[in-house]
């Protein structure tokens, strides 16, 4: 059984400056910031180190840090510009019996994150997800297509702050 | 029989037969397709720990007429590109098939529909007729699933036919006779004497026949169950798979026609299984009019013990429906094929033993 | 020379007596065998989080019961605990036995639909009617208590809605007495059936290992022999003062981790769950059910990852909040949604007949997959 310090300086010995920092305010949980383009190195490791054991995965979610820009555009909706998109990982060892949670934060223009789903099977969807309702591109992803909505769905990204509805959808008012 | 009654009743030939071969159709099968599709709806419910139908008529008697009126009275959709000439001849064959096994079964002492030799050869080869109905059906919806339902519905019931056969042909061995009428004949006198426990002859032969004659019994009620599609053997119409198989897109009177034939077809088996091996309409403990010396009671007895053994093992089916699972495509065939037959085959040459000896 | 075979592709629509809710599969099929199986949902979406990102934290718990609509008392749990624990609030003892009472009531309705509906499914429909005779029972209990039957609303951040009616510790003791025997003609009639046997053993195998590297928890999991329960491994609420047994695949009648080792596993967790309602209803103290409840829920900023044991597995809430009444972000890690992954690998090979058994047994609600 590890606590998240425990974890941080391990990895942090193996890997550098690719993990970033350990956030741990409590009450709530401690997370461990790591570099988007690293993550499946940092995932690997975490899952087959000896001591370590995290084969399974909780939880994926990506999340919309709201933290650009908030400009107005053309159309006088506001959309915010520069800032992050956040995806959380949450994996468990069930051999061991703890937890840890990652983070990796990337920009909203361009938002590419390594995909881990060749590691843990069930991130398939949850990275699918977070695609169709944030626009993260999870590289390396052997199918990344939309999931809950449809699939030739073209008016943005549902869960943004700055989402939108467009007026139609195929012909159908979308807003009714 | 009743062809002579009804000559020398009117002196044509023509309205003798006419009458003769449409009577049992309109005064028997037909209303008892009706009320068998009431009757399993209500012991289906009974079964499950509540009521049925209930609000048409005391109890939901008259839920049969409800269901007929709107039926007549269903618009007939029918898909854009199916195969107009198949998709209408097939609920016809299927019905064809099923109520035309009804001429060579008596339905009692003095009436049956036609006295051929060959009697119960002709009820298997013109139940045949259903599995072209069926294919028929399936092909011409132009539906995936309604092939998928045909093509397992053909190769069931053509499997199938080969155990009815041989335990068909066990039987003859032991009565001689292919007629059914002269089996029931052969069986008379009181239940000791039925077929399942060895037929009238006594002697050694009785005593060896009867845990034969019990499983030739099992293995053909199973066989002909499979040949009605009913479950455990209802693959085509495999509701949770397939929609419903080869009449998904029947709709309206068609899709009655189908049912109908469904219900006309276990009575027909029941009263096949039971001519053959519970002595048709042979009362078990002698009869009324015997005892009472009126000679005209006898036969309506007769009729009455036959519709008995009919719904009895009608109601075993609906039971085994409502009970049991069903089986698997592959599992299905290689109970037929590989514990069926055998079996059958082992049966057909100790029964062929003990009648020699 | 071999004969030429195609491939057809099968759509088991939307719209399909088995496919439990609207779920597409694309089957590929050669005859009988599949090839490949691709589902496709979303035909269920109603932007569950996008919702709570303008509700208040109370305004929350009525959606989450229309998530999982079998298993909503579970649902509302779950949330209640995550909102709890990152507010840091505790609750009264009879909150908490209260809860626990109605989450394994709840349990039990959702096994009975799941086994009802599989053994529907398989073509049995008998036991489908017996096993909701016996949740029509059960719904009537949390009719008494809230009012509804499937949606209830009653489980609030830091108490309840109300406090139970009189009559109902004497109700749930006598559908205790009531349902036991019914539940030991359940297993005669379905569970040893040599029929449903033949049909569900050695069919749709998940070995532990695959199991682990899907994500897949609840029954799926221990049918498969992996010893891991929720409510015993990261207990949550005050299960840690019952006494009960968690059911682990031991593959009687096949092999570990095929489909009737899942179903079986059901079963036992029907009776298990039904020890703790027992036990709990025999030591429920006296107190008031609101006195916890805060006036304005406002979590400080943060974020946390907690989770309950579902029936269908581990159904999880990640909050993360700002400090004001509304969360910036509510994910629901959905059992179900998990559990679907692994479908397309256990079909594989197997015959049409199967995939309805094999999606039978995995147990799936389309509320939860798609939110």
């Amino acid at each position: 059984m590890k606590n998240p310090e425990e974890i941080f300086e391990i990895l942090k010995d193996k890997f550098g400056e690719v993990i970033i920092e350990l956030f741990s305010d409590k009450p709530t949980e401690s997370f461990i910031s790591v570099a988007p383009l690293e993550i499946d190195k940092v995932c690997l490791y975490l899952r087959d180190k000896e001591g370590l054991n995290f084969k399974s995965l909780m939880n994926l979610s990506g999340i919309d840090d709201a933290n650009g820009e908030k400009i107005k555009d053309e159309n006088d909706n506001e959309i915010i510009q520069g800032g992050t998109l956040s995806v959380f990982y949450h994996l468990e060892s069930i051999d061991l019996k703890h937890k840890v949670t990652l983070k990796v934060s990337t920009d909203r223009e361009n938002p590419e994150v390594a995909s881990v789903e060749e590691i843990w099977r069930a991130a398939d969807w949850h990275e699918r997800e977070a695609y169709d309702m944030f626009g993260i591109k999870f590289l390396n992803h052997h199918n990344l297509i939309r999931i809950l909505m449809p699939y030739d769905w073209e008016g943005g990204y549902p869960l943004r702050k700055d989402y939108q509805n467009p007026e139609f959808y195929k012909g159908m008012k979308v807003p009714y | 029989m009743i062809y002579d009654w009804l000559y020398s009743l009117t002196g044509s030939e023509m309205i003798a037969i006419g009458v003769q071969s449409l009577l049992p159709l309109y005064l028997f099968i037909l209303p008892f397709a009706l009320v068998a599709v009431l009757l399993e709806r209500k012991v289906a419910a009974h079964m499950q720990d509540r009521l049925g139908p209930m609000r048409v008529g005391y109890h939901g008697l008259l839920q049969t007429i409800a269901d007929i009126l709107k039926l007549l009275q269903k618009e007939d959709t029918v898909a854009a590109d199916i195969d107009k000439k198949f998709f209408d001849l097939s609920p016809l064959l299927v019905f064809a098939g099923s109520y035309a096994a009804f001429a060579a079964i008596p339905f009692s002492g003095a009436f049956m529909g036609s006295n051929i030799d060959l009697g119960i050869i002709y009820i298997v080869a013109v139940t045949g007729l259903v599995v072209a109905g069926i294919l028929m059906g399936g092909w011409a919806s132009n539906n995936k699933y309604s092939l998928l339902g045909a093509m397992r519905a053909a190769a069931q019931i053509i499997s199938f036919e080969i155990p009815t056969l041989l335990i068909v042909v066990t039987v003859i061995m032991i009565t001689g006779t292919m007629n059914l009428y002269t089996m029931s004949e052969w069986q008379t006198g009181y239940f000791w004497n039925w077929l399942i426990l060895g037929g009238p002859d006594f002697g050694i032969a009785k005593i060896l026949l009867t845990p034969l004659m019990l499983m030739a019994f099992l293995i053909i009620f199973l066989s002909t169950l499979a040949e009605v599609n009913r479950t455990p053997f209802d693959i085509p119409e495999a509701e949770s798979e397939i929609v419903a198989g080869y009449h998904t897109e029947y709709s309206g009177m068609k899709f009655a026609i189908f049912f109908l034939a469904e219900y006309a077809n276990m009575f027909a088996i029941s009263a096949v299984v039971s001519a053959l091996f519970f002595g048709g309409y042979q009362s078990p403990f002698g009869y009324l009019g015997n005892l009472l010396e009126i000679g005209w009671l006898i036969p309506i007895e007769q009729f009455f013990w036959f519709t008995a053994k009919g719904v009895f093992f009608v109601l075993v089916q609906m039971w085994l429906r409502w009970t049991l699972p069903r089986f698997r495509v592959d599992q299905l065939m290689s109970f037929c094929w590989k514990y069926l037959i055998p079996i059958s085959f082992v049966l057909l040459l100790l029964v062929g033993l003990i009648t020699v000896l | 020379m071999a004969l030429k075979t195609e491939e057809m592709v099968l759509n088991m629509g939307p719209q399909h007596p088995s496919t439990h809710g609207v779920l597409r599969l694309e089957l590929v099929i050669e005859g009988e065998i599949i090839k490949s199986v691709t589902p496709h949902i979303g035909y269920l979406h109603r932007c569950f989080e996008k919702h709570c990102e303008v509700m208040t934290y109370p305004q929350i718990i009525p959606y989450t019961d229309r998530m999982d609509y079998l298993a909503s008392m579970c649902n509302e749990f779950g949330y209640v605990i995550a909102v709890e624990r990152l507010m840091g609030i505790e609750v009264p003892e009879r909150v908490e036995y209260i809860r626990v009472i109605m989450a394994e009531l709840q349990r039990i309705a959702s096994h009975l639909v799941a086994i009802g509906t599989y053994g529907a499914d398989i073509g049995a429909f008998t036991p489908f009617l017996f096993c909701f005779r016996d949740r029509e029972k059960i719904l009537n209990l949390f009719e008494i208590t809230c009012g509804a039957r499937l949606l209830y609303n009653y489980i609030w951040i830091g108490g309840l809605m109300h406090d139970l009616h009189p009559d109902f510790i004497r109700l749930t003791k006598e559908f205790i007495k009531e349902f036991r025997p019914n539940l030991k003609e359940l297993n005669d009639l379905l569970t040893f059936n040599q029929i449903f046997i033949d049909r569900t053993a050695n069919v749709g195998i998940l070995p532990a290992e695959t199991a682990i590297n899907y994500g897949i928890t609840g029954p799926n999991l221990r049918a498969s022999g992996v010893n891991w329960d929720l409510r015993i491994n990261d207990p949550y609420s005050i299960y840690d003062r019952f006494d009960f047994k968690i059911p682990v695949g031991k593959g009687e009648n096949g092999t570990v981790g095929d489909c009737w080792n899942r179903y079986y596993m059901r079963i036992l967790e029907m009776e298990e769950s039904l020890k703790i309602v027992e036990q709990a209803i025999n030591q429920i103290p006296d107190g008031d059910v609101s006195s916890a409840i805060p006036k304005r829920v406002k979590p400080p900023a943060g974020q946390i990852y907690s989770r309950v044991e579902n029936p269908r597995g581990e159904l999880g809430y990640f909050i993360v909040s700002d400090g004001s009444v509304n969360p910036t972000r509510i994910k629901v890690r959905a059992p179900s949604f998990v559990n679907m992954v692994v479908f397309g690998e256990l079909c594989k090979g197997h015959m049409v007949a199967d995939v309805v058994a094999i999606l039978g047994s995995i147990d799936i609600v389309l509320g939860e997959i798609d939110r």
